[in-house]
């Protein structure tokens, strides 16, 4: 047990990040993100996730900037803690522990350390009971502070955390309700109600779905649920009160913003349209539409250049399998409405949707439109199967089979056969064979048949155009298959037809055999792979883990576990059962040799497991202990209920995690020009040429080069000289110099620096940490002035005669020239 | 309930005339309505709206302003003349030739001194109210185009006049321009078109709203001349503008059909950086909305759809009641239908003309709800015009059917009718007294021989009628030396009694065998809309404005018990929130205790020996009664017994078959008689 510490479950990304609105931090720089049990970081600037705050153990709820500190930010989460991060840094500065499961979390500047919180009122949070408290958060230097001090604003507050907002200057808190809308002012101490009717004459429904309130008049906006968006004005009396109506969207509003100067409301809904308001200006309106999703939130930056929006596309539940590209090694799932992504999990980034519909998607609620259910590849990354259907009832189901070809120019696939009519049912399953000579595609379907496809078959396509067409219909007693699965040579089919297997031979599409272990349906069905291939392991509804030895048609050993996922690893032996009972879900990892399971893990995750695939590595691990092998050659990646991507991570492995993690993050202090872009990624080349061959003669042409540079970059334009006479000496000075003895003293300088930098070098055995440093150097030269002190005389004297003319940093340049 | 045959008529095509002006009178609480047919209608307010007084129109007379000064209202039109109305004997008092072409507004001053009048001619006129007449005083600095609407500062100091393209201000004083502040013209193809300023209004601390036809309401400073903010309210025109009194609301009606409120809001609370912020949008017309008028608790609108809307506006409304719901008012609150009772012949009246149609009859009975077969048509016997240009104010046919009076503000004209099998004609009695001049209103006695005429200062003429010709009988003074004009006339079935209802709310009750006022009935807050005379007991049952009843025994010259038990108990709380008054109240003569009456939504009758709802009891209890045995339906019935059937109904009576006439006019018959409205995009659609 001791080892199992050793490999843990990493959460990396995938969960939802559109649970709460996102927030841009104050110099627009970053987007943060409440995601899964972490708060991600973005940068605005170059789009990429740049690390996650990570310590919260649940959902992580709300986060808001802490108004006293821009470079702060609050999270709660439904652990109870209120933790305060330096998201620059990724440092958790304190964590606040409240003791209640946390829902939102409001600030405002007005009320300095206190922060206004959703928590549940009873304990089962099926009765859907929120109360609104301001918490007072303690003063001290301790990390961990209980914080006790609470007290109730209001006890009638919505579960939809974006029912309640701050007014101006934090004046007045307003929340709403159905069909409630609250208005709290803090210096009176007293609440104003405003109801509206239950319905309208045509039946629309009012209720409240979203507030924002004006940053700078007493003016709140709510969104309603028939898509009306009323501004509220006057609400200092119960009875003068007054709003104004506007009506664009035709569903709810999802979300309502001010920008901060208050010049314009934003609104968005499940349209995927944002539409700007002009504030005080009637109906006149805006719009950007076509944003690909229906829009959950939006925020502004406090610049009120940036707008964000967090849409529904990273979506509810995710239909078709997990798969492995096998060409790009992305994990491929449902994206956009009839879109297949590929993510990339190394970086924890979208690559491209795949657009498998090819229809208009129309948004709009309660429309039945196509989905894509199940999807395929076959084992080179060529041929890719998709099944898309539409309709709930199985009455008017309509459904297509896809084949998609890779396309090597275009480098992407391209769609090759549609079949409408694949089955007269739903398709249940499909495999491709896993011979790498000719493909196949085996589809199970509702209707008591399995088919064969294969490509060309058909005499009358003509010879450029492979198509695919039906090859072979076999079904067995009328019963309904639900698995199929090929052996790793694909020499033989397995599928199973509710409580029997059967055993077919793909080349002459005879039964071979019939398995059968009941009582319970078949659920779910493997072989075993590379010296495992003789067995098949199947499980059944009735808590029963099968495995047969094909060779003697024989069970070779069974178990009784109730297992609700089971996943082979193709580049070993190995195969994955998640087990699912009592509230949490068990993994189990076995080889099918051997009825004892390599390695087990307890209550991996709460939620019921979702999807699982097993990721090969780029390159394997050399872990020889016994509890780690099994993730030598790849990684298991699962997605669970509540689309948390997870994986089992090992020591080694997060240690390179946390540094790739760390090459991320760009220096923000140089401007990012494609000048520097150019200029830093020459640079490195450099280091990483010079480096190894002589450490310690080239060193000193760095920093020189660095001072030129910065001082090329800093100067302005309209006074540097032409660009052809700086060009030549530009390009010399990235040269390497052979002149190292006329600069003794700069040289003995750097070189001591240089061994400072080797022993950090020692340290980290990794290249990146120098990179950092020569950035570090070149920030600290980049404003001479405050860095002098640490120079030395040789180097003042040195800065002194540079400085004496304007342009006396290029003689120097000129100087070092040999 | 007892069960009627009812004629169900629907060939009276009454077409009510748009609205094109309002004024509000705030002291007497008064609402003034101009139609387009040139008729002047003077609403109380306070008083569920009922329709006092009505004053007639003329052909070619279009009324393109209103305007109240002190309790004398004013009117001018595209005729060019501006009149004044003599409200006590509802007729037009004079009329004077403002000498400048059409008129398309006018508007006079808080203080009471002046009306200005804009004219085609690019003229804004002074006139000086005098005591009995208004005297030309002089012209504003002439400009080019016409002056389309104007407003008074409440100083009185400065006049705003909306025109062509622009808004001028001139200094009353001297009668020149201060400022010329120039109207964008739409964009795009509505370039080339000129932008009509359609409204003005004046505020007290010098900002002036426009409203045009680019569809904009622009607020301007008077100081400097300048745009202050303009709100784009609508793609068509903004018609009209209405301030409120303390100037915190703006009201504007578009050619939509929408009002749309604007208020005077602080954007930051508690302090007084007040803003103009749109708020609330009204919409209750199909067509143009030629007027609104903000009035102290709601905005009153009307347009051509000829329809008046009460919208209460809830935050100045203390406790919500009846009396302060939505009220749409489509028909007038007077009988436009007389009946003969006895010969079965209906007389409508026109603004322009008077029709008699013979009633169809049918044949066979049928199961209550069931529609009967039509063995005769109903037929028009005739269509009379009217001669003049003046329309007719009132009119009636005698039980009999004989004989057919009319009433115009300057002639009263009486008819005979020969009917002899198909053949109908009338000659037209020549001969009339000279006191029969004009009526307000017309009433036969029940056997025919008289003919009631009321007259100014609430005299009632008496006038027999018989084959040689009339006579002028006698006149009726009333004791309280009232000068209001009657409005409601009733003769007692035996012709022992008449009463009148005048304006004053008064109700005179004459002894016509001794030709000598018998009684007044004690005066109730609330005007009387409808009255009948109990053909046995000689109960005056009286119907008010506010849906109280009272009967008054006319022999004992005191309220009935059951009128005092109605008093105490007090109404159901249902019966009180219906929106439109009672017109008639007739009695069945084969159940005395039966009293029938109907408004514009209902038909009811109250049965006198049944106990009284209260609050508690279901009021509409018909279907629940059908389901109960005889026995339990005794102790749920209660005296209101309410018939929905018909609907949008002017008239109903009982004619002496014992069967029910119910006019109906269908509020969707009169809608595709209107023009098309401006076409809108529907989402959607």
């Amino acid at each position: 047990m001791v080892e199992q510490s050793e490999v843990r479950v990493v959460r990396c990304g995938g969960s939802k990040i559109n649970l709460r609105p996102p927030i841009i931090s104050t110099d627009s720089r970053f987007v943060l993100c409440a995601s899964g049990d972490s708060v991600k970081v973005y940068s605005t600037r170059t789009e990429e996730w740049l690390h996650s705050l990570q310590g919260h153990t649940n959902q992580v709820t709300g986060i808001t900037l802490n108004p006293a500190n821009h470079l702060q930010v609050y999270s709660c989460s439904a652990d109870g803690t209120v933790k305060l991060w330096d998201f620059i840094d990724g440092i958790l500065i304190k964590t606040f522990i409240i003791g209640y499961p946390l829902f939102a979390i409001y600030v405002s500047e007005k009320h300095d350390g206190i922060v206004f919180l959703h928590i549940a009122m009873d304990t089962d949070s099926k009765n859907e009971c929120f109360q609104l408290v301001a918490v007072h958060l303690p003063k001290s230097a301790e990390q961990e502070v209980e914080a006790k001090e609470l007290s109730a604003v209001s006890s009638r507050i919505s579960p939809n955390p974006s029912c309640t907002a701050f007014g101006r200057e934090g004046q007045y808190i307003a929340f709403a309700r159905h069909l409630q809308l609250n208005v709290y002012f803090f210096r009176k101490q007293k609440t104003y109600s405003f109801s509206l009717k239950a319905t309208d004459k045509k039946g629309a429904k009012n209720a409240f779905t979203c507030i924002a309130c004006h940053p700078a008049d007493d003016c709140i906006a709510t969104g309603h649920e028939d898509g009306k968006i009323r501004l509220w004005r006057n609400f200092i009396h119960t009875k003068e009160y007054t709003y104004s109506t506007q009506h664009w969207h035709h569903n709810a509003v999802n979300t309502v913003c001010f920008t901060p100067e208050g010049t314009n409301l934003l609104s968005g809904g499940i349209e995927s349209v944002l539409v700007q308001w002009q504030y005080g200006a009637g109906n006149r309106k805006e719009f950007l539409p076509r944003l690909g999703g229906s829009i959950l939130h939006v925020s502004t930056s406090s610049d009120g250049q940036l707008f964000c929006t967090s849409h529904s596309d990273n979506r509810d539940a995710v239909l078709t399998d997990l798969m492995i590209d096998p060409r790009s090694k992305a994990l491929v799932l449902n994206g956009k409405p009839g879109h297949l992504q590929f993510y990339s999990l190394l970086r924890d980034k979208h690559l491209y949707n795949l657009d498998i519909v090819q229809q208009e998607y129309i948004y709009e609620a309660g429309l039945d439109q196509f989905e894509v259910v199940k999807a395929a590849f076959d084992i080179k990354g060529y041929w890719l199967a998709t099944v898309e259907e539409r309709g709930q009832k199985s009455s008017d189901l309509e459904f297509s089979l896809k084949l998609w070809a890779y396309d090597e120019r275009t480098q992407s696939f391209v769609l090759n056969t549609t079949i409408t009519a694949a089955h007269t049912d739903r398709i249940m399953s499909m495999c491709f064979s896993s011979s790498e000579e000719t493909t196949m595609l085996v589809t199970t379907a509702e209707d008591g048949q399995f088919k064969a496809w294969c490509q060309g078959a058909d005499a009358d396509t003509q010879q450029d155009q492979n198509f695919w067409s039906c090859d072979f219909v076999g079904s067995y007693h009328n019963l309904k298959p639900t698995n199929c699965s090929f052996s790793a040579d694909s020499s033989l089919l397995a599928v199973s037809f509710q409580e029997v297997i059967t055993i077919w031979s793909p080349d002459t599409w005879e039964l071979l055999t019939t398995l059968c272990q009941p009582p319970g349906v078949v659920r779910d069905l493997c072989f075993g792979q590379l010296s495992c291939s003789k067995y098949l392991i199947a499980t059944t509804t009735r808590n029963l883990l099968c495995c047969w030895n094909l060779l003697t048609c024989a069970l070779e050993w069974s178990t009784s576990v109730e297992v609700s996922k089971l996943q082979p690893d193709p580049l070993s032996e190995n195969v994955a059962a998640f087990s699912y009972q009592s509230k949490h879900t068990d993994l189990f990892v076995f080889k099918p040799n051997e009825p004892r399971p390599l390695f087990t893990h307890k209550n991996v995750c709460s939620e019921k497991m979702h999807r699982a695939v097993f990721v090969p590595r780029e390159e394997p691990l050399n872990n020889c202990d016994e509890s780690s092998q099994w993730l030598n050659r790849s990684q298991l990646y699962f997605l669970t209920q509540n689309m948390d991507l997870l994986t089992f991570s090992t020591a080694t492995e997060e240690d390179r995690m946390l540094s790739s993690s760390k090459r991320l993050v760009i220096d923000d202090s140089v401007a990012v020009t494609p000048f520097y872009l150019l200029l830093g990624k020459h640079r490195q080349q450099q280091q990483k040429l010079n480096t190894p061959s002589h450490p310690a003669a080239d060193k000193p042409q760095q920093p020189q080069g660095s001072v030129t540079i910065t001082e090329l970059l800093h100067t302005p334009a309209h006074v540097l000289p032409a660009a052809s006479v700086l060009c030549s000496m530009f390009v010399s000075s990235l040269l390497i110099s052979n002149t190292g003895v006329r600069q003794d003293p700069l040289r003995e300088m750097e070189s001591s620096e240089q061994e400072m930098n080797s022993e950090k070098e020692e340290e980290h055995s990794e290249e990146e940490m120098e990179a950092c440093d020569s950035q570090q150097e070149l920030r600290a030269q980049g404003s001479v002035d405050e860095v002098t002190p640490k120079l030395s005389k040789a180097q003042e004297r040195e800065l002194k005669r540079v400085r004496k003319t304007d342009f006396s940093w290029m003689a120097g340049l000129i100087d070092s020239k040999p | 309930m007892g069960e009627f045959k009812v004629h169900r008529v629907r060939f009276f095509d009454y077409m009510p005339s748009g609205i094109r002006a309002l004024a509000f009178n705030r002291d007497t609480e008064r609402m003034a309505v101009a139609r387009m047919d040139g008729s002047v209608e003077i609403f109380h307010c306070s008083d569920r709206f009922f329709q006092e007084k009505i004053i007639p129109g003329r052909e070619q007379c279009g009324i393109e302003g209103l305007s109240w000064v002190g309790e004398r209202l004013f009117s001018a039109g595209l005729n060019g003349g501006i009149t004044e109305y003599d409200l006590t004997n509802q007729k037009v008092k004079y009329t004077i030739d403002a000498y400048g072409g059409p008129i398309w507004t006018i508007t006079g001053n808080q203080q009471g001194t002046h009306l200005a009048v804009g004219c085609e001619d690019g003229t804004v006129k002074l006139f000086e109210v005098n005591e009995d007449k208004i005297q030309f005083e002089r012209n504003l600095d002439r400009q080019k185009s016409r002056i389309v609407s104007l407003s008074w500062h409440p100083s009185g100091s400065k006049i705003a006049a909306g025109m062509m393209d622009m808004i001028q201000i001139f200094n009353v004083e001297t009668g020149h321009s201060i400022h010329r502040m120039l109207a964008d013209r739409g964009v795009g193809t509505s370039r080339s078109k000129e932008c009509v300023v359609w409204s003005v209004v004046y505020l007290s601390d010098g900002t002036i709203v426009s409203g045009d036809s680019v569809g904009m309401v622009k607020l301007w400073d008077d100081q400097t001349g300048t745009l202050i903010k303009s709100h784009n309210v609508t793609k068509c025109d903004v018609l009209a503008l209405s301030v409120s009194q303390n100037e915190d609301s703006l009201v504007a009606g578009t050619s939509e059909g929408t009002v749309v409120q604007f208020q005077f809001v602080s954007m930051v609370l508690g302090k007084d950086d007040n803003e103009w912020v749109r708020t609330r949008t009204f919409k209750n017309h199909t067509h143009d909305i030629r007027a609104v008028a903000e009035i102290t608790t709601a905005v009153v609108s009307g347009g051509m759809d000829a329809q008046l809307v009460v919208k209460p506006l809830l935050d100045k409304i203390e406790v919500r009641s009846a009396a302060s719901a939505l009220r749409k008012i489509h028909f007038p609150h007077r009988r436009l239908v007389f009946c003969a009772r006895k010969s079965g012949l209906m007389l409508f009246q026109y603004p322009g003309h008077l029709e008699l149609w013979r009633l169809g009859e049918s044949e066979g009975k049928g199961i209550p709800g069931s529609s009967l077969f039509v063995k005769r048509n109903p037929e028009k016997l005739l269509h009379l015009k009217v001669k003049g240009e003046d329309h007719i104010r009132c009119s009636a046919v005698s039980p009999c059917g004989e004989w057919i009076v009319y009433s115009t503000a300057s002639s009263l004209r009486l008819y005979r009718l020969h009917c002899d099998n198909n053949n109908v004609s009338i000659t037209k009695i020549s001969k009339l007294p000279k006191v029969l001049s004009s009526a307000n209103q017309l009433c036969f006695s029940s056997d025919s021989s008289h003919l009631f005429s009321a007259s100014t200062q609430s005299s009632v003429h008496i006038v027999s009628l018989s084959q040689s010709g009339c006579k002028f009988v006698g006149t009726l003074k009333p004791k309280s030396g009232s000068h209001q004009a009657i409005h409601l006339l009733a003769a007692s079935e035996d012709g022992e009694w008449l009463a009148s209802a005048n304006s004053d709310h008064e109700v005179h009750i004459y002894n016509l065998q001794t030709r000598k006022a018998h009684c007044t009935v004690p005066v109730y807050s609330s005007a009387v809309t409808a009255m009948g005379i109990h053909a046995t007991t000689n109960c005056l049952f009286m119907m008010y404005a506010d849906q109280q009843m009272c009967e008054y025994s006319i022999e004992q010259k005191q309220y009935t018990d059951w009128s005092r038990t109605v008093q105490r108990k007090g109404l159901h709380r249902l019966w009180m929130e219906r929106d439109t008054p009672c017109l008639n109240v007739m009695f069945n003569p084969q159940n005395p205790s039966h009293v029938i009456l109907h408004d514009t939504y209902m038909l009811c009758i109250i049965d006198q020996s049944l106990p009284l709802p209260d609050d508690k009891t279901q009021f509409y209890n018909q279907l629940t009664l059908k389901s109960l045995t005889e026995e339990q339906r005794k102790s749920h019935s209660h005296a209101f017994k309410v018939c929905k059937t018909f609907k949008d109904i002017l008239c109903v009576e009982l004619i002496s078959d014992q069967s029910l006439v119910v006019v109906e006019r269908p509020l969707e018959d009169v809608a595709t008689q209107l023009p098309a409205p401006i076409k809108q995009k529907k989402f959607a659609t």
